[in-house]
Parts: C-alpha cells; structure tokens; sequence
C-alpha cells in the first residue's frame, strides 16, 4: 500500500475512479445544492477541506485508535472539521450559510468522508492521505461544479450571478429552461455525465443482469 | 390535528426525502436492486427516523438551544454550536441500542432488519430529519409526525423505485448507461412525477 504517488492519488480520482460517477458515494447531501454555482463551489471547497484534513487527523492517530470503536472516532473528527466549517460559514458569509441551509451539517454522514477515512487512511501514512482526500474531494468537485455551471448557465442565464446569455423576458434572445433549476434535472445530468464518463473509460462499463436474446422470426407464422 | 396532518403529508409527498431534497442517495441507488430488501431498509428507516427526530429535538430545547440550560441555573449559555456532534451522537446511539433490543426481545425482526440497522447510522435522511427539525423550529409533537413522515417518504420512494429496477433488469439499455447510469434517470422521472404534488397548498 505504500506505493501510492503523490500525483495519482491527487489525479485518480478526478476522473479515473470519481466517487460520484463510478464509486456513488456522497450524492447523498450534494446535489440540491447545484442549482447555482456559487453554493456549488462553497460546497465543494468545504467537502475538500473536511475530506482532507479528516484524512490527515485519522491518519495521524490511525496506530492509537482500537479497532473496535473507530467508527466512533472517525465521526467525532469528522464532526468537529464540520462544526469548524460551519462556524466559519455562518462568520464570514452568512447569507450563503442561509442556503446551504442543513447541507453544510450533512457533511458528516457524507459517505465520500467517511469511506475515505475508512479505506485509505486507516492504513496510509498522514501526508499520502492528506492528499488522497484532497483528490477525493477535487473529484466531488469536479462533478458538482459542472452540474452547477450547467444548471445556472441553461437554467437562469446567469453564472454567479452575473447574467451571461441574456434573457428573452429582458429583451434578449435566450429562453431560459426553467426545468434546469429544479430537483429532476439534477438526476437527469449525472445520469447523462455517467453515459458520457463510461463511454470514454470504457472500463467502467457495467454488465447488464440479462443480456436479450436476438429476435427470432418464424417465417411460417406469416 | 389538521395541522399536524397536512405536515405529514407534506413530509411526505410534497418535500419528499429523496426525491425532492436528494438525500440518503447512496443506500437509495445501492439497496433498491429488490422489493424485498428495499422495503426492509425502507421500515428500518422508518423506525429509528420516527425516534431519533423527537430525541433530538428534545436535546435541542433542553440542553443546546439558547437559554434552554436555565433549569439548571445557566440561562447565558448557548450551546447550540455542538448541534452537528450531539444529533450525531444520540443518532449512532439509538441505532445501537435498538440493535440491541431487537437482538434480545425481537430477533425476527433483528434476523430481519440486522444489516440494515448500522448502515442507518450514516444515512442522510435520519441526520437530515434532525436539521430540518432544528432549522424549521418544529416543536415535540411536530418532530413526532415529522419524523414519521420524513421516514415514510424516503421508504416509499425506495419501495418505488425497486420495483422500476425490478422490472428495468429485462429491458434493453445502452451499454453506457447500463446499470448506474439508468438508474439516475429513472429518479429522475419518479422526480418529475413527486413535482406534480407541489402544487398542493396545504
């Protein structure tokens, strides 16, 4: 296990082996959050930091902890990271705070947090792990941000709140789909970036549970 | 009574878990492959939503909330910082005890339950029924038929969407989308359908 370069776990993640698309892990708290890309990058950035610094800490004291009750440990860290997020949120933009509403909370039951800690950092050195949640994370991000520049920019017109195509109802030429902004297309896009995910990495493909059999035609039944 | 009977019903249908807010995704796409076994995960949820929503929110008002400490002479002391650890603490310690009860008292129901019970710990929606109960500022007989219906919401969604996959598995998809990628796209729809219930005024 030791044999872990800084550079792939930094990297896998983002596209090789994506928690969302191939893992599913931590769509969970996520994706009502991707209606704009403002709360999608805030989220984003704070789902990294825990996942990195969680890493680091259980990393750290992964000789100390006894088997038996690290599941306890791990969520007390993990929560303790999500208070200090929370806090700073609720200090410097409160606003946004008021939108992500419980969704900054529900990183602690966030399985991306949580399986990290669970499958790498219980048996890797700080510093590897440190970066391995800071790629898990990145690999979070990366979906999210794209759900969230798609969702803004079809949906509203607008990115960050700055109006980029220019709506009809103003006296411009784009009609925005308001479908875009509400829950079902969120489902509808990453099952469309999965598709388009495992149809450039061919090796995640799944096998299907039946597979058809071709069509037989009797020529004697016409 | 009305009251509390349109709030069910709005936990259930309108602000629906899974559907309308996302959450408890990961059991909801990993354990929906059969009826049986979703229904299973779907009552378990049920179970411990309906405890651990009115618990918390009795933590909440007696001993985190701004002035909730003045039974005990400390009307200053706000602790509501230490929401995220408590909810999460009394939660894992429910699902345990309950583990254990079932265990000793009802172990057809532990035999039928069993796996389900610890993944529960780290479901959204029972950390989410907490935090939605603290931000909308429900109070003890509220949380009770909150936590009823937040929980039945999920369960049904599940219900639901096992059956799809059930009958999914027969037909002929794209190799792309086999599988996960079909899997959003049916949720996608059964979301489209629960959007129909916004429009309901309660």
């Amino acid at each position: 296990m030791s044999k872990h370069t800084a550079k792939e776990v930094l990297l896998n993640p983002v596209f090789a082996n994506n928690p969302i698309g191939l893992q599913i892990l931590g769509i969970c708290s996520a994706l009502a959050v991707t209606s704009n890309l403002k709360t999608a990058l805030v989220m984003s950035i704070a789902l990294t930091l825990v996942t990195g610094f969680s890493n680091l800490f259980i990393a750290a004291i992964r000789a100390q902890i006894p088997g038996s009750i690290r599941m306890i440990v791990q969520m007390v860290i993990i929560a303790s990271l999500v208070i200090v997020v929370d806090q700073v949120l609720r200090a410097f933009a409160y606003s946004l705070a008021k939108q992500l509403s419980v969704f900054v909370g529900l990183i602690i039951t966030n399985c991306i947090v949580m399986g990290r800690a669970e499958a790498f950092a219980m048996q890797n050195p700080p510093w590897i792990s440190f970066l391995d949640g800071i790629g898990n994370g990145l690999g979070y991000s990366a979906m999210l941000i794209t759900l969230g520049v798609f969702r803004e920019l079809f949906g509203a017109g607008k990115l960050m709140g700055i109006e980029i195509l220019p709506l009809a109802k103003d006296g411009g030429w784009y009609v925005p789909n308001g479908m875009l902004l509400l829950p079902p297309s969120a489902f509808f896009l990453i099952g469309l970036i999965i598709w388009a995910l495992r149809t450039w990495r061919v090796e995640q493909k799944e096998k299907p549970a039946f597979r058809m059999a071709n069509q037989v035609v009797d020529k004697e039944a016409y | 009574m009305e009251h509390y009977l349109s709030l069910f019903v709005r936990s259930v249908f309108i602000e629906n878990m899974a559907l309308s807010f996302f959450l408890g995704m990961c059991s909801f796409i990993a354990i929906s492959k059969k009826v049986e076994t979703a229904i299973g995960l779907g009552i378990a949820v049920v179970v411990v939503q309906l405890i651990t929503v009115p618990a918390n929110n009795l933590a909440y008002t007696y001993l985190l909330r701004e002035g909730a400490l003045a039974w005990a002479g400390l009307p200053d002391v706000d602790l509501s910082f230490l929401g995220l650890l408590t909810y999460i603490g009394v939660i894992a310690a429910i699902v345990q005890i309950l583990e254990m009860l079932l265990d000793k008292y009802v172990p057809s129901l532990y035999n039928a339950l069993g796996i389900f019970l610890p993944l529960i710990t780290v479901n959204c929606v029972i950390m989410a029924g907490s935090l939605f109960m603290v931000e909308r500022d429900y109070n003890f007989g509220e949380s009770v038929v909150y936590g009823l219906g937040s929980g039945f919401s999920w369960a049904l969604a599940i219900a639901l969407l096992a059956g799809i996959r059930e009958k999914l598995k027969y037909s002929d998809v794209p190799e792309g989308l086999q599988g996960l990628g079909i899997t959003f796209i049916t949720i996608g729809l059964m979301s489209l359908g629960f959007m129909s219930f916004s429009g309901i005024q309660l």
